[in-house]
């Protein structure tokens, strides 16, 4: 295992995720316009749950102060460009990383000593503080939200006009927009989990103590991934903004967090395409759900924790059998199991 | 003696709330050599090495390393300073295979800056140091292999490269011959000895005939306290030594 497993492990792998690319691409043309905005939403949360996962999947940390950096991105665009007075996105986007990678920081430097249950108490308590501020104060439009002008899509002195598309295709640019932050995304966060900071990391989740011992300032590692996940949360929640034209403070409430939480756990919490998976999993499940009850949370719950129980890697942990391996076993059938390093090496990777 | 000691300890001493696990020690490890630190169960032994190595922060005195007081330091400081450890649980990234396990150990003391986000491809230098550390506790021909399927004494070496890759000059061990076999212990008796040549190494053990056979220098920790330091022959004629722990009922 000379490359992280977070990563594809093959050209297969890659492949699965380049098509899958490939059919976001083409695919507002062949369906209502209903589902661009749904994909688009469905994007969204993806940003928010690749951002996630380099916390839980890889340093092993569980925040519930992740949706805050998410409402603080779109927010940050509120304040920039009210109704009204729309700004650039060169603009928007980097402030949006900013300020959401700065409150990362802070909120990060003041917790990252505790551990475990205590880390996740400590930043739900800081994520409900920014939560408040915006809710119980007149600041960002008090508890109904507001609306704000989505930002103007402008790259070097070059502007698109989405009004000038006709009504059926003015989702088009967002969804685009979107899907080419999520491909950034992605990459993004890969590199950064193969390169030598992704193996502390990795080295910090399964067990920290060892690393401190080997010489790793720990604390600086994992202060270093909560800043960088909140800067991708930043910027998730910035696409939000640009998506929604509407902010309102349920952005930064920990239910956000234990959403993104639940979406990896459900794509599967061992690959970074598990958050993928995951968050369009849970949106097109939450639209199903939409359409069969009017209590969609409960129906998203059962299903998260079925999947859970049935499958421990998640939707990405799926694996179709070798079919060489089938073959064998059917030959096999019938004579004593023979014992191959297969499966000690599972089982180690396991119990680890 | 004649090198100043690299490594002591002045009147240290580490309480667990009403209890004393070390007191008042005063320790020097010499620059070269095998140092073993015996005691009976709960003497204090491996306090005394966490104490060492930054895991655990003195009560009272002092900690000193080529003469620079490092007590209350973080234990991730230690490495930089040229003082690695093993610990008496095997704790190897089990995930991992034996060079990678090397590699991060290697990659600790020697990765900076931006570095830190180049990939593991580009950083031949660390694995010339994991490899070379490999070949030295003969683990090379297990290098790919997963930690977590090693017999358990490939395991002890690995741990033994791993504080290897550090190249420190100060190697404590808590007891790495736990749980091994006799073909293994002799192995690592050999690798002990060469180790000791040019590095200051402080080993804890249990079993006294592998520790008379490789010290150079002992100390008897009991209580918390020491009662006796010198070479193994010393600590074999000493007669307050034999009565604490060697057990010989004669002297009672």
């Amino acid at each position: 295992m000379s490359s992280s497993h977070m990563l594809p492990q093959s050209w297969i792998g890659w492949c699965a995720l380049a098509v899958g690319a490939l059919v976001l691409a083409i695919l507002p043309f062949y369906v209502p316009s209903y589902y661009v905005g749904l994909t688009t939403v469905a994007m969204i949360a993806a940003m928010l749950a690749l951002s996630v996962h380099l916390l839980v999947g890889g340093a092993g940390m569980v925040s519930l102060c992740h949706g805050a950096f998410y409402g603080v991105g779109a927010y940050t665009v509120f304040f920039l460009s009210p109704e009204g007075s729309p700004q650039p996105t060169w603009l928007t986007l980097p402030a949006a990383m900013l300020v959401s990678g700065l409150c990362a920081l802070v909120v990060g430097a003041l917790s990252i000593r505790t551990k475990g249950f205590f880390f996740l108490m400590v930043t739900l308590a800081f994520g409900q503080m920014l939560f408040t501020v915006l809710h119980d104060t007149k600041l960002g439009g008090g508890t109904d939200g507001a609306y704000l002008a989505k930002p103007i899509l402008s790259l070097f002195g070059y502007t698109f006009d989405p009004m000038s598309l006709p009504r059926s295709q003015r989702s088009f640019p967002a969804y685009y927009v979107a899907l080419g932050q999520l491909v950034v995304t992605y990459l993004a966060l890969a590199f950064l989990l193969r390169s030598l900071f992704g193996r502390v990391l990795h080295g910090i989740k399964l067990n920290e103590h060892r690393m401190e011992a080997l010489g790793y300032n720990t604390g600086l590692y994992k202060l270093g991934a909560f800043t960088i996940a909140g800067v991708f949360a930043g910027a998730a929640g910035h696409m939000w903004s640009l998506q929604s034209g509407f902010v309102n403070p349920e952005l930064l409430a920990w239910h956000k967090s234990a959403e993104a939480l639940l979406m990896i756990l459900l794509g599967g919490i061992n690959s970074l395409a598990g958050a993928i998976i995951g968050a369009f999993a849970f949106t097109a499940l939450g639209e199903v759900a939409l359409s069969l009850t009017d209590r969609k949370l409960l129906v998203q719950g059962l299903v998260v924790l079925l999947a859970v129980i049935v499958l421990r890697h998640g939707i990405a942990g799926i694996r179709l059998r070798d079919p060489r391996r089938w073959l064998q076993s059917i030959r096999s059938s019938g004579k004593w199991p023979n014992l191959t390093v297969r499966k000690p090496v599972q089982e180690a990777r396991q119990n680890d | 003696m004649i090198d100043q000691p690299i490594l002591q300890t002045e009147d240290v001493s580490r309480r667990f709330g009403g209890l004393f696990a070390v007191r008042n020690v005063t320790f020097a490890l010499a620059p070269r050599g095998l140092h073993a630190v015996i005691g009976p169960n709960g003497a204090g032994k491996s306090t005394f090495v966490n104490l060492l190595s930054g895991q655990v922060q003195p009560s009272a005195g002092r900690i000193l390393l080529r003469g620079q007081d490092v007590s209350g330091l973080p234990a991730w400081r230690f490495p930089h300073l040229g003082v690695t450890r093993s610990f008496q649980r095997t704790n190897i990234f089990k995930s991992f295979s034996v060079h990678e396990n090397v590699r991060l150990a290697a990659q600790a003391t020697r990765v900076f800056g931006k570095d830190i986000f180049s990939t593991v491809r580009r950083t031949a230098h660390l694995n010339d140091v994991a490899d070379r550390a490999i070949e030295r506790v003969g683990l090379a021909d297990q290098r790919e292999t997963i930690a977590g399927i090693l017999s358990h004494g490939a395991q002890r070496q690995l741990e033994i490269a791993m504080t290897l890759a550090v190249e420190p000059q100060i190697i404590l061990l808590d007891e790495p011959l736990a749980g091994m076999g006799q073909d293994e212990s002799e192995r690592m008796a050999a690798l002990m000895g060469g180790l000791a040549e040019d590095h200051a190494v402080l080993l804890i053990e249990h079993d006294m005939d592998f520790v008379f056979q490789v010290a150079d220098r002992m100390t008897v920790l009991v209580e918390g306290k020491i009662l006796a330091t010198g070479t193994p022959e010393e600590i074999r004629r000493n007669a307050a030594v034999q009565a604490a722990y060697l057990g010989d009922n004669d002297v009672h």
